[in-house]
């Protein structure tokens, strides 16, 4: 039984990551989930948060803005749509999320509403948690 | 008659034409790298992206509530051509290609009784495009600030258009652009962007999935950014096809302009040396008069 799965992190522009890891920390839709190898295959989209790649006792941690995930038996795929190591996620990019989702609510048609105040809210739960 | 003077400066006037061909050559040379590398880098999100795409639609496409951007409007009225071009022209063939492509396309739209709406990315195209068509273009993307093209340039392009689409201005659209086979050789392409098609695979996996939400809320996500994403795809491999397309013309003008130039230096001998021989003989026989 494998102890690692294949964890590969793409922006469209290009490959940020691919490596072996132990356990990797998705923010899902609808809440973290943690991917470990073996996991059921499931597809979920994400919401801005922090996605964390456990291999052995090395942890990296990546800002990603929204995109989806893929996760197999032996992978994990995360195909964001913006991603940044952690540390250089600065203030002026939060600040940049920020003003473009209250945009986007701004401007959203009635049925879209739910879902942009609900990514303003993501957004504002990722500022407090870098503390920026 | 050429005079010997008017050679010189004729050669001079080559020879820095030649000049400015081959700096350009080179320049497309070393842009034409970094454009095939981004083109190769962008090509696991969109690959993956494809797949994932095509697998949900498989499952999806049956039922009746199936996003519109996938099962599209149920008619095929208006369509709307976006039209990829380059921002610069010296680059032989490149633009007229792709304007040519989908100029067939339009005259063939018409004659069915569509309606044909276009909307242009770059100037070349829509200089091309405004002789004739100038009726039918709708808009016009410039990207002639943008230095790097990046993943919110395409993204853009595809928010005008998704919005253009949610407001039922077109039914169909499809996107022209260049696809980079070599250097010598660049393809043009069509692809069609809504309603939104997936090459058929075998053994649709797409039952083994779990979904978070539901299948449908994650393809009503993923679409747009589907369409984005092929627009980003289109974008770069027109960027690495225009630079192709502009070293090789710029390799062929840089030997037009050697040639010319050996051509009038051999002009330019052969006068001088029919001057001085008629001066001699002039010399000789006025010698021989006397």
């Amino acid at each position: 039984m494998a102890d690692t799965l294949q964890f590969d992190l793409v922006s469209p522009e290009r490959k940020l990551a691919s490596l072996a890891a132990t356990q990797v920390q998705i923010p899902g839709m609808g809440g973290d989930l943690t991917a470990m190898p073996n996991h059921a295959p499931f597809l979920t989209t994400l919401r801005p948060g922090v996605v964390k790649v456990t291999a052995g006792s090395e942890t990296a941690e990546y800002v990603v803005t929204g995109g989806f995930a893929e996760v197999s038996p032996t992978a994990a795929s995360v195909l964001a749509e913006r991603a940044v190591p952690r540390g250089e996620f600065a203030a002026d990019m939060a600040a940049d999320l920020l003003a473009e989702a209250e945009r986007n609510l701004a401007e959203a048609p009635e049925e879209m509403r739910m879902s942009a105040g609900q990514r303003l809210r993501d957004v504002l739960a990722l500022k407090s948690q870098l503390s920026l | 008659m050429p005079s010997l003077k008017d050679l010189k400066i004729r050669i001079a006037s080559v020879k820095s034409t030649r000049k400015i061909t081959k700096a350009m050559q080179m320049v497309a040379a070393a842009k034409l790298r970094r454009a095939q590398e981004s083109a190769e880098s962008a090509r696991p999100y969109a690959e993956r992206m494809d797949a994932v795409l095509g697998n949900l639609a498989a499952g999806v496409a049956e039922s009746a509530n199936a996003p519109r951007l996938l099962a599209g409007t149920g008619k095929s009225e208006t369509h709307l051509l976006v039209v990829a071009t380059a921002e610069r022209g010296l680059c032989g063939g490149f633009n007229s290609s792709i304007v040519r492509l989908a100029r067939n396309r339009v005259a063939r739209l018409q004659a069915e009784g569509k309606t044909v709406k276009i909307l242009t990315i770059g100037k070349k195209g829509r200089e091309q495009l405004r002789r004739d068509l100038s009726a039918l273009l709708v808009g016009h993307v410039d990207l002639s600030d943008v230095k790097k093209l990046g993943y919110p340039d395409a993204a853009r392009i595809a928010h005008d258009i998704l919005n253009r689409f949610n407001a039922g201005e077109f039914d169909v659209a499809t996107i022209y652009f260049n696809r980079f086979q070599s250097v010598i050789s660049q393809v043009p392409t069509e692809r069609q962007l809504i309603p939104a098609v997936f090459e058929a695979r075998e053994g649709g996996a797409s039952s083994q999935y779990e979904y978070e939400p539901d299948e449908e809320a994650i393809l009503a996500d993923l679409l747009p950014r589907g369409v984005a994403t092929q627009i980003f795809t289109a974008l770069l491999e027109n960027g690495a096809s225009e630079q192709g397309a502009r070293m090789s013309a710029m390799d062929n003008a840089t030997r037009n302009a050697g040639e010319m130039i050996d051509k009038l230096t051999i002009v330019y001998n052969r006068s001088r040396q029919q001057a001085i021989t008629s001066e001699l003989i002039e010399i000789i026989s006025g010698a021989e008069a006397l």
